[in-house]
């Protein structure tokens, strides 16, 4: 057994990163819900979200922190062009070809990156990089910490955007009744490419908090990816609540099952419980819908 | 009779025809690509059974693949099996391990967009597992002793690789031939179109599709075992990454999915293409992919039946103006 004092700083480091993943699932359950399509992109926009931080950051000297209210609307404007330009276009009503369809835009947009910045994994530097904060007797380093905060208030900001916004209105009531929608004037083309758009933001935001802490390379969006599958398949497709606990659940298992199983395999932990849950409650820890 | 004539006649033709390349093609760089796009064929028609004729889409087809290639290096270098004996093993691994994921997944339902994400799922457990035991090189992989003897399925020459890679795409081929007019064929197709009527008509819907699966599976594991013989080398990256499920996929799409040549059309369109962009653009890393990426995309707004069903269309345009 291993005792308190090693365990609790690995639960501690486990919300840190739970948060973020939090964040980005929560941009995925949001595309889910609505359009009802799986976004096999989604890694992948993270990671030019990552790069687009990286990039402010050595080119200009943008703290990654302020470089928010540049990745925000960026990654918001790129999900709303992708949807309402090629997604859309291309799914003659068959779910498998609007997967296809991410997927080849994953594709392009990872292989993008190896031509444009080599398969060079990279990092950025801040003065407070290195610095760490006690927690109830657990160092966390303090990107972590401000990660944990930063994604639960960008997460806030999402409710409330959902639950009291005339936008938000129209988008749970296209997520619910597509044709009722339509009926009482929705432009419910206009309002799929707001969804999206938004699902793509939060991963703007999630990659100003993540970078700090994390690094980047083609293929950083691929773990993030199942992980953000996972926590919406857990937490119940569609559902909020349960991406916001489920993602805070896997960071946990995450770094617990690192700790007893190391580095390489922990990483099954993951995959595992993401096909068990498949197989067993594939209405998630949250979901109604069968 | 004359039906089976009519699939089995152009399969001859084919086989015929690059069965005579190596005399008629002396240059070793298009005896390489005659190989490399027979091999993609193969892996498209594997993805081709499963997607095309039974409609589960499956995006971690090189679990299979990584499965053959494995047990191919890992009979040959840890217990001395010679590679004629290793090949049909490596090929009911592949079966094994599709009727293993089939029975975990088709068991419980899954399909579409979960069956995609379960695929791939187990595809990364596999690559996490083989780079973490030494049993299988870990990270740093197999090689293969280098013989290049027949005895051992090594050839001095292509023309030997060719052969054997034919023999498996005529195989690949004679399979989709027989599930386009036969009954388990019919029945497969009946599952894709509608799974609940084909159901209600009394059709075992999931042994059905595991039979797909492990025909499929043994046939990606086929190409995995080629792979080792011809580059005598096989690591987790290589083995169970995405490189080969995305080959197996845009090649049966490009081709045109759920007919008998749509992925040998595929597989050499797509051949083609990146060999014409690696004349354009170098051997830059990425750029390959990047166009599959793309095409993937193009063909799935503009084109959904692929080079197969454009072909097709404009045959029919064609007897129609005359």
């Amino acid at each position: 057994m291993l005792e308190l004092s090693i365990l609790w700083p690995s639960i501690a480091n486990g919300l840190a990163t739970g948060a973020i993943y939090a964040l980005v699932a929560l941009g995925l359950t949001l595309i889910y819900g609505v359009l009802h399509i799986i976004n096999f992109a989604h890694g992948a926009a993270l990671m030019v979200a990552l790069y687009g931080v990286q990039l402010l950051f050595t080119r200009f000297g943008v703290d990654p922190y302020a470089a928010i209210v540049v990745l925000v609307p960026a990654m918001f404007g790129f999900g709303y062009v992708l949807q309402r330009f090629v997604i859309a276009r291309a799914s003659h009503g068959k779910d498998e070809n609007i997967l296809l369809v991410t997927l080849g835009i994953a594709i392009v947009l990872e292989n993008l990156a190896l031509v444009l910045f080599t398969a060079d994994t990279r990092t950025i530097e801040t003065r407070w990089s290195l610095a760490t904060i006690d927690i109830a007797g657990a160092f966390i380093a303090v990107p972590k910490a401000v990660a944990f905060v930063g994604a639960l208030a960008a997460a806030a900001i999402l409710l409330a955007l959902m639950a009291r916004t005339d936008l938000g209105r129209a988008i749970r009531a296209l997520a619910r009744q597509r044709h009722g929608a339509k009926l009482v004037g929705i432009d419910v083309e206009h309002v799929f490419a707001m969804s999206f758009g938004i699902g793509l933001a939060c991963l703007g935001a999630a990659a100003c908090f993540l970078l700090p802490a994390y690094y980047v390379n083609p293929t950083v969006g691929n773990g993030f990816v199942l992980v953000a599958f996972t926590i919406v398949v857990l937490g119940g497709m569609g559902s909020f609540a349960g991406a916001l606990v489920g993602g805070l659940l896997i960071g946990v298992v995450e770094s617990v099952s690192g700790l007893y199983l190391g580095e390489s395999l922990g990483q099954i932990g993951i995959f595992v419980i993401f096909l068990l849950v498949l197989m067993f409650r594939p209405t998630g820890l949250f979901g109604s819908k069968a | 009779m004359s039906s089976a004539l009519r699939v089995a006649a152009p399969i001859a033709a084919f086989a015929a025809l690059f069965a005579l390349a190596p005399l008629a093609v002396a240059s070793d760089a298009w005896l390489n690509f005659i190989v490399l796009a027979l091999f993609g064929a193969l892996m498209a028609q594997s993805w081709n059974v499963l997607a095309g004729f039974g409609g589960q889409f499956s995006f971690g087809h090189a679990v299979f693949f990584g499965t053959g290639a494995y047990a191919m290096a890992v009979l040959q270098v840890r217990f001395g099996v010679n590679a004629w004996v290793a090949l049909p093993v490596a090929l009911a691994s592949g079966a094994a391990v599709g009727v293993f994921i089939g029975a975990l997944t088709f068991r419980y339902g899954l399909r579409g967009s979960y069956f995609a994400l379960a695929t791939l799922a187990f595809a990364e457990i596999f690559r996490i597992l083989a780079n973490t035991f030494q049993f299988t090189g870990a990270g740093a992989g197999l090689q293969i002793p280098l013989t290049k003897s027949p005895a051992t399925l090594q050839f001095d020459a292509r023309a030997g690789y060719l052969y054997v890679a034919l023999a498996f795409v005529v195989a690949g081929l004679a399979v989709a031939g027989w599930l386009k007019h036969s009954r388990f064929g019919a029945w497969l197709q009946a599952v894709r179109d509608n799974e609940e009527a084909a159901q209600a008509l009394g059709v075992d819907v999931y042994r059905i599709k595991l039979g797909a699966i492990a025909i499929s599976g043994a046939t990606m594991a086929a190409a995995g075992a080629f792979y080792v013989q011809y580059l005598h080398y096989i690591d987790p990256a290589l083995a169970y990454g995405p490189h080969y499920s995305v080959e197996a996929l845009v090649g049966a799409l490009v081709g045109g999915v759920g007919t008998v040549w749509g992925p040998v059309v595929g597989a050499f369109a797509l051949h083609l293409l990146s060999d014409l962009t690696r004349n354009a653009f170098g051997d830059v890393p990425g750029v390959n992919l990047m166009i599959y990426g793309a095409l993937l995309v193009l063909i799935v707004m503009f084109a959904p039946r692929g080079l197969a069903g454009l072909l097709a269309a404009l045959a029919a345009r064609l007897r129609g103006s005359k």
